[in-house]
């Protein structure tokens, strides 16, 4: 109240807050990041446009993988288990995350998804998210990696059109390059000059599900990433 | 579409800070968003203009800062200019976002009886 006068008017208080609005979102991830960590799961967040080849990533993977590593997935979708179903028949452990309108997944859709998975006992979790390629970008979800699937058919400059994705990726897939000679006018070496002006570190493996090729070299990146700590400050890079 | 449970996340966070401070309305609201950090400014208004009815944010005004981008060597060398390689043109080392990532309520102000 207004003590000045004794008007009896509302007092205007300002409060400095200084939190990210996504702050709940950001708490979430790191109990989910924490819990990948003490039971040793690397978990990669697979992002990219609809039709981009994520889940071919995933069955490729597992043919490459499967036999010696444990893994699962988690794929976020609008409608339909369309994808888990495709990814479960190359024999790995899915559920799906369906989003029903919303365009991205957040930390607590995926701490929801792990209930029905036993993801403490993976080597590996793939987070397949919704294809899109503006909002899944600006959400941590506990992941130790990201991992973005473009698919040469969609142009050279992809990454100049969408370049928040890029930068927050650490690997870019470059998928379907079976069908390059089909398509004159995309340049590999052009996407990768692309990518060099929106990723501070370029990292880039051309990969086709169809031939095969690329597919060793993905697996051997994936075996080195490593869990990670979340970080201890209280506004992290994401 | 994001700008939406962006809007909603800070209905929340406001709300959280209005019951401590035992406040009935807000005033204002003031965000700050980095040009880099994949909001959509306007998507943004729009969605709060949208939301705002019937919460505590009804009469509050909203003030979107937006940051420019800024990216820098991480040893020291200076800014990169626009359209450049992301990398220190002297050290080779990958550019740091020192500035443009930002979404961030900065403050309030409340109504308190």
């Amino acid at each position: 109240m207004c003590d000045t006068c004794g008007c009896g008017d509302s007092e205007i208080v300002p409060v400095a807050v200084h939190e990210r609005l996504l702050s709940a979102n950001d708490r979430t991830a790191r109990h989910n990041r924490d819990h990948f960590h003490d039971h040793h799961v690397r978990v990669v967040n697979l992002m990219g446009s609809p039709g981009s080849g994520k889940t071919a990533i995933l069955e490729s993977t597992a043919r490459q993988l499967g036999s010696t590593a444990r893994l699962g997935v988690l794929v976020g979708d609008l409608a339909t288990d369309n994808d888990a179903q495709r990814v479960r028949a190359a024999g790995i452990a899915a559920e799906a995350i369906t989003t029903g309108s919303a365009c991205h997944l957040d930390a607590e859709m995926v701490h929801r998804g792990l209930h029905r998975l036993p993801w403490r006992d993976f080597d590996y979790l793939f987070i397949e998210n919704v294809g899109n390629l503006v909002c899944p970008a600006i959400y941590d979800l506990g992941q130790d990696v990201n991992v973005v699937a473009l698919s040469v058919t969609e142009g050279e400059d992809k990454p100049l059109k969408y370049p928040i994705i890029f930068r927050k990726a650490d690997l870019v897939l470059l998928t379907k390059v079976d069908l390059l000679p089909a398509l004159p006018n995309v340049r590999v070496a052009a996407i990768e000059e692309n990518l060099s002006l929106v990723m501070p570190r370029p990292a880039m493996i051309p990969i086709s599900s169809t031939t095969g090729e690329g597919v060793e070299k993905w697996v051997r990146w994936l075996q080195g990433v490593a869990t990670r700590h979340s970080a201890p400050c209280a506004v992290p890079a994401w | 579409m994001h700008e939406y449970s962006l809007v909603q996340a800070m209905f929340d966070q406001i709300e959280a800070i209005a019951r401590d401070n035992k406040a009935t309305a807000v005033r204002a609201i003031a965000v700050r968003i980095g040009t880099e950090a994949g909001v959509d400014v306007s998507l943004f208004r729009t969605a709060y203009d949208m939301f705002r009815e019937r919460t505590i944010c009804d009469g509050a005004t909203l003030d979107v800062a937006e940051l420019p981008a800024r990216w820098t060597c991480p040893e020291g060398h200076g800014d990169l200019s626009r359209g450049q390689r992301l990398a220190c043109s002297v050290c080779g080392r990958p550019a740091r976002l020192a500035q443009g990532d930002e979404i961030i309520l900065a403050g309030v102000e409340l109504e308190v009886p």
